[in-house]
């Protein structure tokens, strides 16, 4: 890897643009900023919140990047993503190439440039945060500029795929773990058929991200350039249900890929938690995104509440908070047992919530829910909370302040306090291992788990990550798969 | 896409749908339902399977009209597509040979129990079946559940067929004549609170198949929750059948009004 990264560095091109402006200079410019609708507009419709960079603000932003030779943010990135050579790309105005070169290693640069966590990713090993204290490059953004640009260029390259082989392999879920996975098998010449539970595809990416932070047509883009590879999908199909382990081998399958998430809504078990109006985060999101109950045209209801409290603090609850407000509701909060600093969402959501008007309670915890005589929730009784030691997760504990309780009037309560994984697959295969929490063992270099033929990877092996991780598990797996389809390991 | 293939009105607003779904046809067993999605528009909603034929490759549905998203159902016609159509969900039913075994089941309920009746019958059991409505119009499938039941009590609310009364009195009639090992109830929640209630009181274990509020049906969303014994369970995936003596009713009613 490291030869090739030397080697693409050294090329004329590169070496020309690193020479045209001191780094003294590239390092004085200041950091881009998005260009975003207005709070006050936005927080009234489902429109999407960044607008993306013009093509000038892009090649600016560019010229930041040092084209280090020792390229650090690369390590940050869990697909490894050759980061100075799309944004020389960028910079030279080659906004194609610099979109190929996302691809070969990131399935979905649109949805990555958009959602990855790159504060605490690629961008949190960038040499300008590690060694000059100053504001990363905008990888994030820069990823996002040249797939925007590739797809509304209407150029979009369909990969070429290898000859087919005529060798079968299924893939359980369609997110992005399944969607990765697909399309390096399908590209290597398997004939590649992804089974979803649901009625339409993309997993989280459709059921839970919201439009105003990833617009579901990015989603369909990329899936239709996988079936344009030939990738088949088959929509309301649940494996281990509508069709079982045996089927799927007894016709033909010699490989099959679970990427089925983590899908199970966890509760907190407190009084009051099934009073009406109180719901989990995939309740509500999959309402709004996937069932689009907020269309007045959708048969599907949601609760729209005026005063919405959401309970955790990561990126389903900012989701939720910011979906609420866009509903109508008066106040919409966020309650989080400890401080900001310790919120698993990525920053930018907390930025854009904030600016839309959500409130923080931070070191409070919901205790119980009491509702009216028809068991509406009404209010919500919270603990206040302070810091003490780290945990094992390296975060300081909340710890209950005895006694400092406090009532929120709430009419809506969105429970977002993690998911488990998905029980469907673990509990009607066999052969395969699974932790005690529900986590299907692999291989972690192959993806592969105890019965040979099946390979696992996203949620369902981590118990909630990322979208680049679950990704990057599809491709590991793919490359693994072929090894083993090939008689090779 | 799923085709209808047949359509029948078993009451004025009760109709029988023939659907083609060759894969749940093969791998459905009684007690398990589908999520239907009728329209780009339409929402997610449970129908038990009332029956299969493996080799038409079809399931049947029995539909009460009683909303916009059942209606919806309703006004499709034999050769129609139901948009979306996902299953079989939710746990079989627990088939064993008990003895006695009484089915309960009120208005469209008895349609969900047919298979089970079916299915309890096969097993070796005395089935007794008891089916009410408000009145005789609305006695939905007599004949069939005649067919595979060893008795079958018949109750209406107005007494213009069968017995009057409800299906509370019907049960207990039996209970007190003969001794019954296990008591199924399908039908609207209140109805089977208090077939839980009655059968409690005799100490008959009782089994209630629970028609709570869904979205996705795959245990993802958790509207369906109902507390069984103290604990929170997905109706989906952890049911839809429960001991129907540990179900909080008063709750799992109070949430089946949310959108009301
Ligand atoms: C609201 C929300 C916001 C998030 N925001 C971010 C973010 O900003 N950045 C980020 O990096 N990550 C984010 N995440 C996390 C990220 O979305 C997940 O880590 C990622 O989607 C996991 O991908 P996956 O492919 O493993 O599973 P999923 O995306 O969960 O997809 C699994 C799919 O499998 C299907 N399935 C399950 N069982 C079966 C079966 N038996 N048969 C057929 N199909 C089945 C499911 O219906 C689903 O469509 C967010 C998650 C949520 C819920
Ligand atoms: C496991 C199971 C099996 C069932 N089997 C049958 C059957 O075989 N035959 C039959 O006639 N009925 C059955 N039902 C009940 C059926 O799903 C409801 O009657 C139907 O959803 C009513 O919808 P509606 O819009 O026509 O009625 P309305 O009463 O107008 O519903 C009002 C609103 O309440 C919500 N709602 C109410 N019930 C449900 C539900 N179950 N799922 C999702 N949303 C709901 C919807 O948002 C709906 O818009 C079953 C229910 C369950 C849970
Ligand atoms: S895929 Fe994500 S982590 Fe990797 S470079 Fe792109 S934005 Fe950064
Ligand atoms: S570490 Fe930062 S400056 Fe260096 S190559 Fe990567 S993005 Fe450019
Ligand atoms: S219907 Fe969503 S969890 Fe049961």
């Amino acid at each position: 890897m490291s030869e090739y990264l030397k080697t693409e560095r050294a090329k004329e091109w590169r070496t020309a643009l690193r020479t045209s402006l001191k780094n003294k200079d590239r390092v004085a410019i200041p950091r881009v900023q998005m260009p975003e609708r207005d709070p006050m507009v936005r927080r009234h419709n489902h429109d999407e919140v960044n607008l993306g960079l013009t093509p000038e603000q892009a090649m600016g932003e560019a010229r930041r990047c040092l084209d280090c030779a020792n390229p650090t943010c690369i390590s940050g990135c869990p697909v490894e993503v050759n980061i100075p050579k799309f944004i020389k790309n960028i910079e030279r105005g080659e906004f194609l190439e610099a979109a190929k070169t996302l691809k070969a290693s990131n399935a979905l640069p649109a949805v990555c440039g958009r959602v990855c966590p790159q504060e605490r990713q690629c961008e949190s090993q960038c040499f300008y945060t590690l060694k000059l204290n100053k504001e990363p490059v905008a990888i994030g953004h820069l990823e996002r500029f040249a797939a925007d640009y590739e797809r509304e260029s209407g150029q979009v390259s369909i990969p070429e795929t290898a000859p087919a082989n005529n060798i079968q392999v299924a893939v359980v879920g369609s997110g992005p773990a399944g969607l990765s996975f697909a399309g390096d098998m399908v590209k290597l010449g398997y004939d590649v058929t992804v089974f979803e539970a649901l009625h339409e595809l993309g997993g989280v990416l459709r059921y839970g991200i919201p439009e105003f932070r990833l617009p579901s047509e990015i989603v369909d883009v990329e899936i239709d350039s996988l079936r344009a590879m030939g990738v088949k999908f088959i929509t309301n199909c649940i494996v281990g249900k509508t069709i079982s382990q045996e089927d799927l081998v007894d016709e033909g399958f010699k490989g099959i890929f679970v990427g089925s998430g983590a899908g199970l809504p966890n509760f907190m078990n407190i009084p009051g938690e099934n009073l009406v109006g109180v719901m989990s985060c995939n309740e509500y999101l999959t309402r709004v995104n996937l069932m689009q109950a907020a269309d007045p045209d959708s048969d599907t209801p949601v609760y729209k509440g005026k005063r919405v409290a959401v309970i955790g603090g990561g990126n389903t609850a900012m989701d939720a908070v910011r979906t609420a407000k866009r509903l109508g509701a008066e106040k919409a909060a966020i309650v989080y047992r400890r401080t900001e600093a310790e919120m698993p969402a990525r920053v930018e959501e907390v930025k854009h919530a904030k600016e839309e008007g959500i409130e923080f309670f931070t070191l409070h915890n919901p205790l119980r829910y009491e509702g009216d005589e028809r068991g509406r929730v009404q209010r919500a009784e919270l603990q206040r909370m302070r810091l003490g030691e780290p945990d094992a997760s390296g975060r300081r504990r909340p710890i209950p302040i005895e006694g400092d309780t406090v009532w929120l009037e709430v009419d809506e309560v969105i429970v977002s306090v993690g998911v488990s994984p998905n029980p469907l697959i673990p509990q009607s295969f066999t052969g395969l291992e699974i932790t005690r929490w529900g986590t299907i063992v692999v291989n972690e270099e192959t993806m592969q788990t105890a019965d040979e033929m099946i390979f696992a990877g996203g949620d369902i092996v981590r118990g909630g990550a990322t979208v680049i991780l679950a990704m990057g598990d599809g491709r590991r797996a793919a490359k693994a798969m072929h090894r083993y389809l090939q008689g090779e390991g | 896409m799923n085709k209808i293939v047949a359509k029948e009105y078993l009451s004025e607003r009760v109709v029988r749908f023939e659907v083609e779904a060759p894969l749940i046809a093969k791998s459905r067993r009684a007690g398990h339902f589908v999520i239907v999605r009728v329209g780009k528009k339409g929402e997610r909603v449970p129908y038990t399977i009332a029956s299969a034929n493996v080799e038409k490759g079809t399931i049947t549905l029995v539909v009460q009209r009683v909303g916009k998203s059942s209606e919806k159902l309703c006004l499709l016609e034999v050769g129609d597509h139901i948009t979306d159509l996902v299953g079989p969900l939710g746990k079989a039913t627990d088939i064993e040979k008990f003895g006695t075994v009484v089915c309960a089941g009120g208005g469209v309920g008895v349609a969900p129990m047919l298979p089970i009746i079916e299915a309890m019958k096969q097993a070796g059991n005395r089935v007794i079946s008891v089916i009410a409505a408000r009145t005789k119009e609305l006695i939905i499938l007599e004949e069939q559940v005649r067919e595979h039941s060893d008795e079958v009590v018949i109750m209406t609310d107005d007494g213009s067929y069968g017995k009057k009364g409800l299906i509370t009195a019907g049960v207990e009639e039996v209970i007190q004549r003969e001794k019954v090992d296990r008591c199924i109830t399908i039908g609207p929640a209140i109805m089977m609170k208090f077939v839980a209630e009655l059968t409690k009181k005799y100490n008959v274990p009782t089994v209630a198949s629970l028609n709570t509020i869904m979205v996705d049906g795959t245990g993802m969303c958790g509207a369906c929750r109902v507390t069984v014994g103290g604990q929170t369970r997905f109706v989906c995936v952890d049911g839809p059948e429960f001991d129907a003596h540990q179900v909080d009713f008063d709750e799992m009613l109070m949430r089946l009004k949310a959108y009301d």
